[in-house]
């Protein structure tokens, strides 16, 4: 076996299928601790996916996950998971606190019910994503930033030494992200990996250093300044590659911007 | 209640009619709470259905009459029908809706074939079965009582005990999978409390009517809180109090049958609830949206008011009420939103009757046109 | 006159053709539960109908049943329309309570007369043939087969004139709109079809046969093809059978007659449910697990193919790593190993360290760029 030190994640060819239909096709990775890493591919790609096989939400047909040196089912307490913002129901009656706190639920273990410390932990959450005076609001009365910042914070609350994070920036307003994306770099400057599923190519320079291109299959993973080009956006997006701004390559700020590119944005 | 209330007391009948139901209301209410929130409130009309041949089965098998031995029966008979349809989502292209609809149906004619089989049967003691269909209070015994209530606290127990891992599994069940929770076992334990706090009722109730005893109560309950805990103990509250009405009234009054009584009980709550409800009751919803229709009208009046203002070099230059009424044609009485803003200071009356723009009414609809713009975050 | 039990069945025969119509349309728009609905809350119409008219034979108690019916569809779709609870409690909620309010109607004030709940529940299939229409002294048949025979009558006019519509509203409502056919009409129309069918198949074989004849056979023949018309045939063939059989279940054991049927339209269902031969369990689990062998040794090829000119190329193409990084048990990593040797996909020189041939890897490419 070939442990490498330093690595959060190790994924090695992961498959999976759906009834006979494969999703992801022996996918590996590499995440070394401490990064922010994106995840972009196009609609269909298994992005979702991938991390849901990482987090053992999906069985794969085959492959493993080996997180901090240890297969993920011994490094669960490890690892924290912010689903995609429309997988709950937000009528359900409940408060925003309450949400908070189901992240303190893993170390509670079986039937002792949260407390006075659980409570303050989720408070500090909540004020690091700029919530805390929504702590006693119904969580249908929030907005989908919002929203999305109280399923952040709840991550938080798990004090893992690994995130992933299901397009946290998916439909949320100007300010959320910016929010947002102030706690993950929060979070690399203490060592920890975020792993994250994005769609805005446009700000994966800005946010992140590590990046993997998927469809289906791995196309290409690694640093963001060696692996973000032009040559492998279209591997990736195939012929759906319109707005790759050819003049300014794959260097600069923004390799790529276009009107297609946005649009991808809001999906 | 037309039932002297002293009657209850010293009425040995019913007070064992009152208590029995009073258990199975708070339980099969209060437990309901996890099938709504969970949209499996169909499933419980399975599940009630499904019970009728277990009882028909535990009676033919064991030949006891014993309510243990029945509701056990029912259980069992109400946990395969889930399996069921469970077994048929997971398995075939079949939806949801029709593997309940199949399940409901035919556990419910492989009940009937076995009632009426036990029906034919020699000895007499098969008698009263049949009051598993509507249910029939009246004929509640102190031991049926014991084993409500007995189950009932079981099922509230183990709630209590599991209550975050409920909450989990219903808001959120992936995210309780990535902390650790196995929660398959988790929905296997809540299903089961379902399906108790379901045969419980099926005597008093009726197994064609029982999905409504966990149903209606948490839908009630929803109206009125906003916390799963409060909207638990509301709907048990509910649930009780459908119940204890419904079989008193049922067991008084002549031909009165028990399950449709308590139902019908339990609907005027609901009705109640969705209309009167604070904040979310449909009458609060009317009295808010007149209220913010109100409150654009006002603002669109500002706006024009604020629009003519830009017409002329004079601020604070007049207006005719016909000009600004013209601008807003079947947009509700213009000169009732120019009073609210004069009330608020935004415009004033000109001596001659026309309207004018104040320069607080200026400012205002200057921070309308921004808040309009993009300040939605 | 011919024998009641053969009239009998061929009542239950038109019955089930007649569920089967508008079943299909329920289980495809994922509605079937509308049926469990509306066959119950009609009993409110027919009490309602039967206060008024004080006579069960009444065309009266059939007008208002079909109304109740189509009631309790806007009921459910009003209670929706609030957001205040979702749609499974809301069909939840409305059903029951009118059912309640036809059940006391009718105990307390229709209690002596023929109209007793049971009956209403399970149905008087065994009585039907003695109900006659007769008109001018001339005897025409069973009652019942001339109100069904109607009813199925109108289901077929509907679905011919339209299919069109219907079809296309329930596969793709969006579309429908937009082609200019409103969902909204065809789906009340439908309902108010689906209502004067349960009115109808209720008098015969009690609410519940009907809710056992609209899903099932719909639904076992959704197991057995994917053609509409087909769809149409096979659940009102199935549906006849379901009916036959269980009348001579109930005839041999002597028991409740629409709970025979209901039974056996559920015992045609577990049997496809098992067996059909696409969607059955059984041939699921046979595709399964040769999709499990197919579906590795392609994996296997594009492993060796993806690690192919990396420095770990020697380490990730040995047989023991499959088991380490794969996950893949040792006997079943053999076993694809062997499969893809067989299939002329990879050699094994070394035996240990796998090499991908050209054809190997051509389906590997293939795959992958699919």
């Amino acid at each position: 076996m070939t442990e490498k030190n330093g690595l959060a994640i190790e994924v090695n060819d992961l498959t999976v299928a759906y009834r006979d239909h494969p999703v992801l096709w022996d996918v590996d990775l590499e995440v070394p601790s401490g990064v922010l890493m994106a995840i972009v591919g196009p609609n269909g790609a298994g992005k979702s996916t991938l991390i849901k096989a990482m987090l053992g939400l999906v069985k794969p047909a085959a492959g493993r996950v080996i997180i901090h040196g240890k297969p993920y089912s011994e490094q669960r307490h490890l690892t924290a998971y912010v689903p995609q913002r429309g997988s709950v129901d937000w009528d359900f009656p409940t408060s925003v606190l309450d949400v908070v706190m189901m992240g303190t639920y893993g170390k509670l273990g079986w039937f002792r019910r949260p407390g006075r410390r659980e409570r303050d932990v989720a408070m500090q959450a909540l004020a690091q994503v700029g919530m805390e005076e929504f702590a006693d609001r119904q969580i249908s009365q929030l907005s989908g930033g919002q929203q999305q910042r109280v399923f952040l914070a709840r991550a938080l609350v798990q004090d893992a030494q690994v995130y992933l994070m299901d397009e946290p920036f998916q439909g949320v307003d100007a300010k959320t992200e910016r929010a947002i994306v102030d706690v993950l770099q929060e979070l690399r400057s203490q060592g920890r990996t975020v792993v994250v599923v994005h769609h805005d190519l446009e700000t994966v320079r800005e946010y992140f250093e590590w990046i993997l291109l998927l469809n289906v299959q791995r196309i290409a993973g690694g640093p963001v300044e060696e692996e973000f080009t032009e040559e492998n956006l279209r591997r990736t997006y195939g012929g759906r590659v319109p707005f790759l701004n050819t003049g300014g390559g794959a260097a600069g700020g923004s390799g790529v911007s276009s009107p297609e590119l946005k649009s991808a944005r809001s999906r | 209640m037309a039932i002297p209330l002293t009657e209850l007391f010293t009425d040995y009948t019913l007070r064992t009619v009152a208590l029995g139901a009073a258990a199975l209301g708070t339980v099969s209410g209060s437990l309901g709470t996890f099938a709504v929130l969970r949209k499996q409130s169909l499933l419980g009309d399975a599940i009630s259905h499904a019970a009728l041949p277990g009882i028909a089965l535990a009676f033919l098998l064991t030949g006891s009459k014993a309510p243990f031995v029945l509701v056990l029966g029912a259980a069992i008979a109400g946990w395969i029908g889930t399996l069921v349809v469970m077994a048929v989502v997971g398995a075939t292209r079949i939806k949801e809706d029709s593997a309940l609809g199949i399940v409901l149906s035919v556990f419910f004619g492989i009940g009937l074939v076995l009632l009426t089989y036990i029906q034919k049967l020699p000895n007499a003691s098969q008698a009263g079965l049949d009051r598993f269909l509507f249910g029939q209070a009246a004929t509640m015994l102190e031991r049926d009582v014991i084993v409500i209530a007995g189950l009932g606290a079981v099922a509230l127990l183990v709630t209590g005990l599991f209550w975050k891992e409920f909450k989990l599994l219903s808001f959120d069940r992936d995210f309780g999978a990535t902390v650790g929770f196995p929660m398959r076992f988790v929905d296997v334990v809540l299903t089961s409390m379902l399906v108790i706090s379901i045969v419980i009722g099926l005597q008093t109730v009726g197994v064609v009517l029982m999905s409504a005893m966990v149903v209606a109560p948490a839908a009630a309950a929803r109206q009125w809180t906003d916390r799963t805990g409060g909207m638990f103990i509301l709907a048990g509250i509910f649930g009780a109090v459908a119940g204890v009405s419904g079989a008193m009234v049922s067991s008084t009054a002549a031909r009165l049958p028990t399950g449709p009584t308590i139902v019908l009980c339990m609907s005027a709550i609901v009705l109640l609830s969705l209309t009167i409800a604070p904040n979310r009751g449909l009458v609060w919803a009317w009295f808010r949206r007149q209220h913010a229709r109100r409150a654009l009208r006002v603002d669109a009046v500002l706006r024009d008011l604020e629009a003519l203002a830009g017409q002329h070099a004079t601020p604070g230059h007049g207006h005719p009420l016909a000009t600004l009424e013209a601008m807003r044609v079947g947009h509700g009485n213009v000169s009732r939103s120019l009073g609210k803003l004069e009330e608020r200071g935004f415009a004033r009356r000109l001596p001659n009757g026309d309207w004018a723009l104040t320069d607080r009414g200026a400012r205002e609809a200057a921070r309308l046109h921004e808040s309009g713009n993009g300040g939605a975050a | 006159m011919i024998a009641p039990e053969v009239e009998i069945q061929v009542i239950a025969s038109v019955v089930a053709v007649t569920c089967a119509i508008p079943g299909v349309f329920l289980v495809l728009r994922r509605m079937a539960l509308m049926s469990d609905a509306i066959s119950h809350s009609i009993l409110l119409g027919i009490a309602l109908g039967f206060l008024v008219a004080e006579d069960t034979s009444s065309p009266l108690l059939i007008l208002a049943a079909a109304a109740t019916g189509v009631v309790t569809v806007a009921l459910v779709e009003v209670l929706n329309g609030t957001h205040l609870v979702k749609e499974d409690a809301a069909i939840g909620l409305v059903f029951p309570a009118l059912f309640s309010i036809g059940v006391i109607i009718i105990s307390r004030y229709a209690g002596d007369v023929h109209l007793d709940i049971d009956a209403v529940l399970l149905g008087e299939l065994v009585f039907a043939p003695f109900d006659r229409l007769i008109i001018d002294g001339m005897d025409l048949g069973p009652r019942i087969l001339w109100v069904m025979g109607t009813i199925l009558l109108l289901n077929v006019i509907f679905i011919v004139l339209f299919y069109k519509e219907i079809k296309l509203s329930t596969f793709d409502a969006a579309l429908a709109g937009a082609l200019g056919f409103s969902p909204a009409v065809i789906h009340y129309l439908f309902m108010s079809l689906v209502s004067v069918t349960a009115v109808g198949a209720f008098d015969a074989v009690g609410s519940i046969l009907v809710v056992a004849l609209m899903i099932a056979p719909p639904a076992s023949a959704y197991l057995l093809t994917d053609r509409l018309p087909w769809m149409i045939a096979l659940s009102a063939g199935l549906g006849v059978l379901g009916a036959w059989s269980g009348y001579w279940l109930s005839y041999a054991l002597d028991v409740s007659v629409a709970g025979s049927m209901a039974t056996m339209t559920g015992v045609i269902f577990g049997i496809t449910f098992l067996l059909a031969p696409q969607r059955g369990v059984v041939a699921t689990a046979r595709r399964r697990v040769r999709q499990k062998w197919e579906f590795a040794a392609t994996m296997l090829a594009i492993h060796l193919l993806n690690h192919e000119d990396s420095p770990d190329a020697d380490e990730e193409s040995r047989v023991a790593h499959l088991q380490k990084h794969l996950r893949w048990d040792p006997a079943f990593a053999e076993g694809v190993v062997r499969r893809a040797e067989r299939r002329g996909w990879v050699i094994n020189p070394s035996n240990e360290r796998l090499r991908l041939t050209d054809r190997g890897r051509s389906v590997a490419r293939e795959t992958t760029s699919a």
